[in-house]
């Protein structure tokens, strides 16, 4: 297998380019998805037969959910590539993923909070599924806490990946902690082998926010990451040609 | 009740439903505003150590 396009993805200057083009097209097809999944939701899906229209808090919930996993499971596998093969822009990957993740955790717990509520009584419950992800928020939180308690970038970048890479142990508990555990959150409805078991007026819009979301994450990332290359490679001879 | 105010009660879960989306729609523009604003200070600092390194360089060009 020919690995030129990873080295040559990993170099800097190339993925600060790259990520400046990818930018817009990552962003506007994200926010247009995002508006019409989210009208779609609030307005075109009809109310539950159960949970009548407290249900459209999946919106804006589920999507959440998936960017807490997602982002944790990136940036595990950056600081993993970046602890094996020392590559610095893997590093800069992680930590570019660290806050968006960590604010995507919150609001699946704020989102979850508001829903369970009115669903099942309480604001909050000690379930597996909830005590778990409220785990991988103080995964994120400690992630960021002991990269800022270095002065030193590359020991931040080694320390920080370790416990990027320990955590990961999380994600698949949270996923299913449904099954292993008696929970009181539901169990998938939407991404299951299989047909899905919500009709397609209701699913359409979700699917909608959850590709929307991914999307706007990966807009994010891609300028974060530039400004984080931007300040590691401050002394490098490439940024003259590149910073307009 | 006509349809606007009927929308706007979500089925007598109004002060959950939309709690829930004006977080969320915190979340995303803090998101978006902060990482504008990281390229944006990142990219003002790198302008001025070129133009320093420049102005330090004894031919006055961009090293």
């Amino acid at each position: 297998m020919n690995w030129t396009w990873f080295h040559r993805l990993a170099s800097p200057p190339h993925f600060y380019r790259i990520a400046g083009q990818l930018l817009p097209w990552l962003a506007i097809p994200a926010a247009l998805l995002l508006a019409g999944g989210i009208f779609g939701g609030l307005v075109l899906a009809p109310p539950d037969y159960q949970q009548s229209d407290a249900f459209r808090i999946i919106y804006i919930h589920a999507p959440s959910a998936w960017l807490s996993l997602m982002c944790y499971t990136v940036m595990a596998t950056a600081a993993a590539v970046g602890l094996i093969w020392r590559i610095k822009l893997a590093h800069a990957v992680a930590a570019a993923t660290a806050p968006i993740g960590a604010s995507f955790t919150a609001l699946a717990l704020a989102t979850g909070s508001l829903w369970g509520r009115p669903m099942w009584g309480t604001w909050w419950e000690w379930d597996a599924r909830l005590t778990s992800e409220l785990i991988l928020l103080f995964l994120y939180l400690g992630y960021m806490a002991l990269r800022s308690s270095f002065d030193d970038l590359t020991r931040a970048d080694r320390a920080s990946a370790l416990l990027a890479v320990v955590g990961v142990v999380n994600v698949p508990i949270i996923h299913f902690s449904v099954y292993w555990w008696n929970s009181l959150h539901q169990g998938a409805t939407v991404m299951k082998l299989g047909r899905s078991e919500m009709p397609a007026s209701m699913l359409v819009p979700l699917l909608m926010c959850l590709l929307g979301s991914t999307l706007l994450y990966g807009a994010l990332l891609c300028a974060r990451v530039r400004a984080e290359v931007l300040e590691r490679e401050r002394q490098a001879s490439w940024l003259s040609g590149l910073v307009k | 009740m006509s349809d606007v105010e009927r929308f706007l009660a979500m089925g007598g879960y109004a002060r959950f439903v939309w709690p829930a989306y004006a977080l969320w729609a915190a979340v995303i523009a803090g998101n978006v505003w902060s990482a504008w604003r990281a390229l944006d200070r990142a990219r003002t600092r790198a302008l001025r150590r070129l133009a320093a390194r420049a102005a330090e360089s004894p031919d006055g060009s961009r090293a």
